[in-house]
């Protein structure tokens, strides 16, 4: 979490601006990720969290504004071009293939990749961030519960070995047990790997203490932006994003104070 | 007992082509959830380039086989990109219409190229037969049936053995995440049309020694595989097999157990008075 020598950009939005159909979801950011760190983005349901990363992956294209990845501009591209840049998105809600057997999903995550041997490695690497899946090599993915399913979602953006990852509330729905697993391979990854990592969270807390540095996203517009450390301890994250219990001792005090005055 | 075990074989020769144009529907239907109804009409074209190879040029019927199969995989493709492609998105009901559309195109023009008359590609099989005591089989039937297995199992081995054909299973089941993982989906449907062009090439080469190849051929066999395809439960690509062959060893078996006008299946007799 320190800030001492700031490392390269390899993301860069600048004043993006995506539609659906007439509907603005996102009106102007403008974001980084450094490389080798992880970047969160917090927001309420409906911010447009998922839609920027949409955007940035080239499911949907931006009406305005500019995408640098790698110091290459790729707002107008094609996804499967940017995927072979080496940006894999791990998508909202999983969506694994799920007729598809677990090992043949973690392969269609090397889709883009021809070194049999690198990706032979790899898919080791994968289980062993990820024991459980392992033992489920031949099942359908269908048939997964679902912190194993993201656990898959997960295994098979990193079998593109990413540059850049980005990760969508991989926290949905998990029990606080798994989540704490699963952000522990994230920093994992994140270390051992030197991956950059663009993280979507509902769950501020979480985010807030495996990330470096944060964005906050409103009604499409980033409203805040700082290092984790310092977001932590704002009064508006605290209040908005952390909910006074989990904010630890000084929040709970706060939060006392707060229910004494109404 | 003879001839129901002749009867049988004939129904599944027959069978096994109701089977792979079945299988056509199936492939396109699972990979972009469009009914191509075309599919027995890309079967006609695939047979008259055939003829066109074989019984005008004069080649080798491997080699005119093998050419058929090329060219009509390549003019998959480009139905796909030309016709299909730029009314995806569209309404179902206008997609089906483009797909009849097509079909009525094809026949119209294979019948300005080639005739109306029917024609016929003599095959290595054409003649013979197997005896087994008193049994007697076709080797026409039996050539069938044969290339029907050789050519599902290689169809297994691609899509389960190989990144592309496990690509396909993967766009089919869930699009968008192919796109995610940067699978050209683009790319990965024009491959399936071209395979189902071709299937549906081979399906009408090795009918050709069982019936005749016409205009109207395909309309007529399509409308018996369409049935086959829901049978196998219309995603699933042994089913549409089995479908198929449940299908044509019923006709065989209606036609030669049940009095006159029995064999024309159901499906057909509604619509083709110019069949059987
Ligand atoms: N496919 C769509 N068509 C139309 N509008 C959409 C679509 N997807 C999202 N939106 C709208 O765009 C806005 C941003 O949605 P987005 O999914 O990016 O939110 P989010 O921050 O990811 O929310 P959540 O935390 O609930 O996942 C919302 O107002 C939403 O209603
Ligand atoms: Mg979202």
């Amino acid at each position: 979490m320190d800030a001492t020598a700031t490392p390269e950009t390899i993301l860069k939005l600048s004043n993006i601006e995506s539609y659906y159909g007439p509907i603005m979801a996102i009106r102007g950011i403008s974001l980084e990720v450094p490389r080798g760190r992880i970047v969160t983005l917090l927001g309420a349901n409906g911010a447009g969290k998922t839609t920027v990363l949409k955007t940035i992956s080239g499911i949907l294209d931006p009406q305005k504004g500019t995408i640098e990845f790698l110091g290459r501009p790729i707002q107008r591209m094609e996804a499967d071009r940017i995927v072979r840049l080496g940006l894999s998105h791990v998508p909202e809600g999983r969506e694994v293939f799920p007729f598809l057997s677990v090992r043949e999903n973690l392969m269609m995550g090397a889709y883009p990749r021809k070194d049999r041997d690198g990706v032979a490695e790899d898919i080791e690497r994968v289980y062993g961030y990820f024991p459980r899946l392992k033992e489920r090599i031949n099942q359908p993915a269908g048939q997964l519960s679902g912190g194993e399913q993201q656990m898959l979602a997960i295994g098979r953006a990193l079998m593109n070995r990413p540059t850049l990852l980005l990760l969508d509330e991989p926290s949905l729905g998990l029990s606080p047990l798994l989540v704490k697993e699963i952000f522990t391979i994230i920093r994992r990854v994140n270390e051992e790997q030197g991956m950059s990592i663009l993280l979507v969270e509902q769950n501020a807390k979480v985010a807030l203490e495996t990330a470096h540095y944060g964005y906050v996203l409103e009604i499409g517009r980033i409203v805040m932006n700082d290092t984790c450390d310092r977001l932590m301890h704002s009064q508006d994250i605290q209040e908005f994003y952390l909910g006074a219990k989990e904010a630890g001792a000084r929040g709970e005090r706060r939060w006392k104070k707060k229910k004494t005055w109404r | 007992m003879l001839d129901f075990v002749q009867q049988l074989v004939s129904g599944v020769a027959l069978g096994c082509v109701y089977g792979l144009i079945a299988l056509g529907f199936v492939l396109v239907y699972k990979a972009t959830e469009v009914v191509n109804f075309a599919q027995g009409d890309l079967m006609m074209l695939g047979g008259f380039f055939a003829f066109t190879f074989i019984g005008m040029m004069g080649l080798n019927y491997w080699l005119g086989f093998a050419g058929a199969v090329a060219a009509m995989a390549l003019f998959g493709m480009v139905a796909e990109r030309v016709v299909v492609r730029p009314i995806l998105g569209y309404p179902q009901f206008s997609i089906i219409m483009v797909t009849i559309g097509l079909g009525y195109f094809l026949r119209s023009v294979a019948g300005m190229i080639w005739g109306t008359d029917d024609l016929k590609i003599d095959t290595p099989f054409s003649q013979g037969v197997l005896r087994m005591g008193s049994l007697v089989l076709a080797y026409d039937k039996l050539s069938v049936i044969a290339a029907t297995m050789i050519l599902c199992t290689l169809l297994w081995l691609f899509f389960n053995k190989t990144m592309l054909g496990t690509a396909m299973r993967a766009s089919s089941e869930n699009m968008l995440a192919a796109y995610y993982m940067g699978i050209p989906v683009k790319r990965v449907v024009s491959v399936v049309w071209a395979i189902s062009a071709a299937v549906a090439t081979c399906a009408g080469v090795l009918l050709a020694p069982i019936t005749f190849i016409h205009s109207n051929v395909g309309l007529v066999l399509g409308l018996k595989a369409f049935p086959a395809a829901v049978l196998g439960g219309f995603g699933s690509i042994p089913g549409a097999v089995v479908g198929g062959v449940l299908i044509g060893v019923i006709e065989s078996m209606a036609g030669f157990y049940l009095p006159e006008g029995g064999r024309t299946s159901r499906p057909t007799s509604c619509c083709s008075p110019c069949c059987s």
